[in-house]
């Protein structure tokens, strides 16, 4: 490995508080000075299963997630067959006593029941993990308490007792791992998911309006909006249905409100008619997309990047749209930030890809400093525009002045038909070249707006790896350890997916001497988008379609 | 002082004689007598003959999608509420393409005044039947009569204990200018479905067949009496009951959000010291 990190893996069945473990450990990993990465895989199911909670930590950034495990914590026998092939050489596994397990395993068995007592033998896990490592018992019972919130002592009392007893357990029993060396001198951090990420942006952004129908993975960013609702006055609806969701997101941008929609491509599949709408009647709103596998339902909880062509061409009609693809944590954030203010800019359908993978994913962050945000303010000064007032006014930048209905005198007409000037239906053939027209040079405030893709590595390299959205981490570590073993090579990473710009990145591509496309779809969507749009062509794809997210050794292994 | 000319007077897509005239009359009529100006008022509808009606008088407009003008209409209200918003559409937006955003909007109880232009038919697409045609209804698109039952809307909003619900009938202007104002007072969700002649698709239900069969609701009816509004939602036939089927004083949607108290949050700025706090919750 290029830079020096620990990979502990959680595993265990739905129910057995995997989630909450997992994020109060790698809180505490976070508060002793360490960078994290998490990866979470989970059947689709309320109980029982197989889920993964890994947590890869480090002095430095870490990219992306690992394949082989450092340390496994099993919180049921069947983790221990499971895992057991993606064991570093003698790695330690934390198991019951009383459990079979392979052949040949380093195991640390420990008496979890008599351990947990009145608590719970995932926090019995955790701890144990916790000690062997070194981190202050403090520290985890912190971070435990942090997760867990207010409100809930008594649970948190047998938990910190648990704790003790674990600690106690691993001082006479027990094992040490080494842990990574820590940088002095870090700045204070804070641990985010892409989805918090994404609803914290929005938040910051302005946004005072969400409605969604629930759907994995993008529940999340609705979830969070609603956890800080009343505080930030923003009103989360639940909609009967996804194309109730979009329509009244659009309704309450009409209105003023800056709104987001979040869903994954069966619920965006019936939204489709209303990107339409958004489009033609010239609405902001922010549709943030968690891509997951499908076609159809697909693999509920699993991950994939297969919806960009879909996102691309949703919606009938002509229009422009822009399309982010966020790939890290910070990227989610700014981001978001960034879509809003595009929503409002071009007044239409801005969307955002992510997938299950990034949404889960935590990763630490310095906490962004909200106090030179911009907002976005919807609507202009009525006094401004010249009376009657022309809501689809002919312009030249396409863009035509904004007023909110009720906030004057002036009348706000928002049409789904071809409409003149002033909004109303119409079928002046004349006219109707002229409306197409001005939608469509609203593309420019979008191509004033995009997103340089994001170069890493020497010029004119012997491989170029070329991905977007959640896989930015994995082919940059996989970039640099190409590097390690003397090959010269390189990243290219768009966290915007629409429109392209050839000037930003085609000479970046005609440079390497092999040009390696990696996505997480069957089909490779972005190399043959990027082929119709520039005419380049990739010497080569990297594809996964398992469900599972793209890590650098399986792009290392398909090279 | 409201007036009809602020309401204009546009020239229209309908047919000669078609029953969306004296609605969209009493309409204007209706807001006048409130004293609302156009501004103060926001029409949203769908698609559809009806659905076009508020293109032809002064107003804010929204004109959305086929069905889907009850979201819209839900997020602009929670958006501002002190907007009158007024949904316009026809028994095939509403009752058909729309069926689920009825159902909900009657659950979550919108400051809303729903006006169903129900013409039992579909205008605009020319002439097959809707949710709301008769059983045995012939159309082009059904030769052999519609097999279906009719969908009551009536019945169905009582049964959800919609915040308002009343019948009026197109050829009956006066009346359905009082029903429209009494929507308009109501707080909460207000449907008043009002029953249209087509005269080019729908010549079953035409103006004498309705006339002789609309009568109005007695004087000594009880709206606020659930089980009599449901036993008269049910009725049709001979005998058609307009007016005011149903009401109650549940509190509307709006009044849930505790962010609205103050008002609308148009405008507001982000407060970044409890942004800031908020942050901190994931260290």
């Amino acid at each position: 490995m290029e830079y020096p990190s620990l990979n502990i893996l959680i595993g265990g069945e739905a129910g057995q508080g995997l989630q909450t473990m997992g994020e109060a450990f790698t809180r505490a990993l976070v508060r002793s000075g360490y960078r994290v990465h998490v990866m979470q895989t989970y059947e689709s199911r309320v109980r029982g299963g197989h889920n993964v909670f890994a947590i890869r930590f480090g002095p430095e950034g870490v990219l992306a997630p690992r394949e082989t495990v450092d340390l496994l914590l099993a919180l049921n026998q069947e983790t221990l067959y499971i895992h057991e092939k993606e064991l570093a050489k003698d790695a330690p596994a934390i198991a019951d006593e009383e459990w079979r397990s392979p052949t040949g395993m380093n195991l640390v068995r420990v008496p979890y029941k008599k351990l947990a007592q009145d608590g719970f033998i995932n926090t019995v896990a955790m701890a144990i993990g916790g000690a062997m490592l070194g981190l202050p018992l403090d520290t985890l019972a912190g971070a435990l308490e942090s997760v867990m919130g207010a409100g809930k002592a008594q649970k948190a009392e047998a938990g910190r007792r648990a704790l003790e007893r674990a600690y106690e357990w691993v001082k006479e029993n027990g094992q040490r791992i080494e842990p990574p060396p820590k940088k002095e001198g870090l700045p204070r951090r804070i641990v985010l998911n892409g989805h918090e990420a994404v609803a914290l942006g929005a938040i910051s952004a302005g946004v005072r309006f969400c409605a969604f129908y629930p759907m994995s993975p993008s529940t999340s960013v609705a979830m969070t909006l609603i956890q800080w609702a009343k505080e930030m006055g923003i009103i989360v609806e639940q909609a009967e249905d996804e194309i109730a969701a979009i329509n009244m997101a659009i309704g309450a941008s009409y209105a003023g409100l800056p709104s987001i929609v979040p869903t994954s491509g069966g619920g965006f599949a019936l939204m489709v008619e209303a990107v339409s709408l958004a489009a033609v009647s010239e609405t902001p709103v922010v549709i943030l997309i968690g891509q997951r596998p499908g076609p159809a339902t697909g693999l509920a909880t699993r991950t994939e990047q297969a919806d960009l062509e879909f996102v691309l061409h949703a919606g009938h009609g002509e229009f422009p749209r822009a399309i982010y693809a966020p790939g890290s944590i910070e990227e989610c954030f700014h981001l978001t930030r960034r879509a809003f203010e595009v929503a409002e800019a071009s007044q239409g359908p801005v969307f955002i890809l992510t997938d299950h993978f990034l949404a889960d994913s935590y990763r630490d962050v310095i906490p962004f400093s909200v106090e030179g945000l911009s907002q976005v303010n919807p609507g202009e000064d009525p006094f401004s525009v010249e009376s009657p007032y022309l809501r689809y006014k002919i312009t030249e930048s396409g863009v035509s002045p904004r007023l909110l209905p009720g906030a004057s005198k002036e009348l706000v007409v928002a049409d789904s038909h071809e409409h003149t000037e002033r909004g109303h239906i119409t079928e002046d053939l004349e006219l109707r070249p002229k409306m197409v027209e001005k939608r469509l040079r609203k593309m420019g405030i979008i191509k004033d707006r995009v997103v340089p893709p994001e170069y890493e590595g020497p010029e004119d390299p012997d491989v170029l790896l070329v991905g977007w959205g959640s896989t930015k981490g994995a082919i940059m570590e996989a970039s640099r350890l190409l590097g390690a073993k003397g090959i010269k090579a390189s990243s290219l990473h768009f966290s915007q997916v629409w429109p392209l710009c050839e000037e930003q990145f085609l000479n970046k591509l005609q440079g390497a001497k092999r040009a390696v496309c990696v996505e997480g779809n069957a089909t490779g969507q972005l190399a043959r988008l990027i082929r119709r749009e520039t005419g380049f062509s990739f010497d080569e794809r990297v594809s996964r379609y398992d469900g599972l997210p793209i890590t650098p050794e399986y792009i290392l292994r398909r090279l | 002082m409201a007036t009809i000319e602020q309401y204009g007077d546009y020239k229209t897509s309908w047919c000669p004689g078609c029953g969306n005239f004296p609605i969209l009359r009493a309409v204007k009529e209706a807001l006048v007598g409130l004293d609302l100006e156009p501004h103060q008022v926001l029409f949203v509808s769908g698609i559809g003959q009806a659905a076009k009606a508020p293109h032809y008088l002064n107003a804010n407009v929204f004109n959305g999608l086929h069905g889907r003008s009850l979201p819209v209409a839900t997020g602009a209200k929670l958006a501002n509420p002190n907007l009158v918003v007024i949904v316009e559409s026809g028994d095939g937006c509403m009752y058909g393409e729309g069926g689920n955003h009825f159902l909900a909007a009657i659950r979550r109880n919108v400051d809303l005044t729903v006006l169903v232009h129900n013409n039992q038919v579909y205008g605009l697409t020319k002439g097959q039947a809707s949710p709301t045609s008769d059983r045995g209804f012939v159309t082009k698109a059904q030769p052999d009569g519609v097999y279906s039952l009719p969908f009551n809307p009536l019945a169905v909003a009582v049964a959800l204990q919609a915040g308002f619900v009343a019948r009026a009938f197109a050829g009956m202007v006066e009346h359905l200018v009082e029903m429209i104002q009494a929507g308009i007072k109501h707080k909460g969700f207000s449907l008043i479905d009002i029953l249209q002649p087509c005269v080019s698709f729908n010549h079953v239900n035409t103006y004498e067949w309705y006339r002789q069969r609309c009568k109005p609701l007695p004087d000594d009816y009880d709206p606020t009496d659930w089980q009599r509004a449901m036993a008269s939602s049910l009725k049709w036939g001979d005998e058609i009951p307009i007016g005011i089927i149903y009401k109650n004083n549940r509190p509307s949607f709006e009044e849930n959000f505790p962010m609205l108290k103050e008002g609308s949050l148009i405008g507001r700025e982000v407060n970044r010291a409890t942004l800031r706090t908020i942050l901190e919750h994931y260290s």
